[in-house]
């Protein structure tokens, strides 16, 4: 049983760090769209803002393993 | 002699003597090369063909180690099948494995093994074909202080030694009035010393390459791997979120992200342990953050956590600026150990979906995604370093900074 709730909760985790992701994603397409010559510099910044939300994304994960 | 011509006169010897075709399609095609307009003689050619071959060598290298890796990463957890599957056919009654072969492939089990930290460095097999490197113990105890002896004489947790004896990886006494600090030189700590081994031997000699020939002249071989790195360290991060002040915090900062580098990279490989992955070391990297950061805090810093700046407001920003002191290196604690941890339990997961499924039709799946996985892997290791040494530089920087200009700045940080 606690092993399915740690499933869901992880599955909760994917959601939100889905949106994060997809938000970053998104803004820094429209981004290089109006601006492709700074395209490296939004590259390092998306990777690091998908890197911090990655990040809060996996506390998640390791709490539903921890509670198995 | 226009290129066509040529053609045609190689082509008419085809017709004469058809004796060694290989040799004439062989200068046919080099003759065709003529036809191109920037390979106008012999050398250009075989300056191009070098330009390739380096490359190429590469790339096969790069790709057979990865195919290398991915092969190992199966074979690790092929054996506990090997196992069941011996046991299920010739039935060999061993004494501790009796119920093996209806037992399910615990993959949870497996992967908390690779995972955690152990006594005992385990390179493959399983039970009595496991090849693995015992390691010393050392343990004081309040009754019969310091001991040294190797975790060989546990036998895996099957025997106790001296009153001694290890259950789950821990060591238990016998006695109940003893009480044990454990100081053993477990795979994780065996890894630490390797890598700054490692690291001590490559930036020791790439240090002496620079005392030697100094700037003037290219870097070469790992000088050139490195100072690209190191430059970047210091002149992106430290310099770009420190400022001026920057020079004193470099060689914290340097340290801090090839000690990252290195055993998350230590940690992809098969028979390495998961260090970064385990979280009293990323503890030990954040409190040294939060030392450096709290020691050299100017009035400013201290100014803007005790005494935040609407005044009405002071009792509800007070303890959260506080607060925050704490939770910005437990964050980074937190961000890199569940990075790498969640990275190996998926590789392995990904693996493990073969011995859940029972079929071997999943295996190219499961292997290409662990593949994928594995290469994205590369990049997390190199982005937890970069991560983990760029916040820490946020962090330092916001402490040091002149309030007066970075008023708002700092602000921004915060929220």
């Amino acid at each position: 049983m606690t092993g399915s709730i740690a499933a869901i909760g992880a599955g909760l985790a994917v959601i939100g760090a889905g949106i994060g992701i997809g938000q970053i994603g998104g803004h820094a397409m429209d981004a290089i769209a109006r601006q492709p010559e700074a395209t490296s510099k939004i590259q390092t910044a998306m990777i690091i803002a998908a890197a911090l939300v990655e990040g809060v994304a996996l506390f998640g994960v390791v709490v539903a393993l921890m509670s198995k | 002699m226009p290129p066509n011509l040529h053609a045609f006169l190689i082509l008419k010897a085809v017709r004469r003597k058809t004796k060694n075709k290989r040799k004439i399609i062989l200068l046919f095609s080099k003759r065709c090369l003529h036809l191109h307009p920037k390979t106008k003689n012999q050398s250009v050619f075989r300056k191009m063909t070098n330009k390739i071959k380096p490359f190429r060598a590469y790339s096969i290298f790069a790709t057979l180690f990865l195919v290398l890796l991915s092969t190992l990463t199966f074979a690790e957890i092929n054996e506990p099948t090997h196992e069941v599957l011996h046991s299920d056919s010739a039935m060999v009654a061993q004494p501790h494995e009796e119920n093996n072969s209806e037992k399910a492939v615990d993959i949870t089990a497996v992967a908390f093994e690779h995972i955690l930290d152990s006594h005992s460095w385990h390179f493959w097999g399983e039970g009595h074909h496991s090849v693995a490197m015992p390691l010393p113990i050392i343990i004081y105890s309040n009754t019969k202080g310091f001991q040294l002896f190797s975790s060989s004489k546990f036998e895996h947790g099957h025997a106790s030694y001296n009153g001694y004896s290890l259950v789950d990886e821990k060591i238990e006494s016998i006695d109940t009035n003893e009480s044990i600090v454990d100081l053993s030189i477990t795979k994780n700590v065996a890894q630490m010393l390797l890598s700054v081994v490692v690291l001590l031997l490559l930036f020791t000699s790439i240090a002496r390459s620079y005392q030697k020939h100094g700037v003037t002249s290219a870097p070469k071989g790992k000088q050139s791997f490195f100072e690209p790195l190191i430059v970047f360290v210091r002149d992106d991060i430290a310099k770009g979120n420190i400022g001026e002040k920057s020079e004193k915090f470099v060689p914290y900062l340097l340290s801090v992200f090839f000690l990252i580098l290195i055993n998350n990279v230590f940690g992809m490989i098969p028979i390495g342990a998961n260090l970064t992955g385990n979280i009293a070391f990323t503890l030990t990297l954040s409190v040294f953050t939060l030392i450096i950061t709290n020691i050299n805090g100017n009035s400013g810093y201290w100014k803007h956590i005790l005494l935040p700046k609407p005044y009405y407001m002071w009792f509800i920003l007070m303890p959260i600026e506080f607060v925050g002191i704490f939770t910005k290196p437990f964050a980074l604690m937190m961000r890199l150990f569940a990075n790498m941890t969640a990275g190996h339990i998926i590789v392995i997961s990904l693996i493990g979906l073969i011995f859940v499924f029972k079929t071997i039709y999943i295996a190219p799946v499961s292997i290409a995604f662990a593949l994928f996985i594995d290469v994205l892997e590369v990049l997390v290791a190199f982005l937890q370093a970069y991560v983990f040494t760029m916040l820490t530089a946020l962090f330092i920087g916001t402490a040091v900074a002149d309030h007066h200009s970075d008023e708002s700045h700092a602000g921004a940080d915060h929220h």
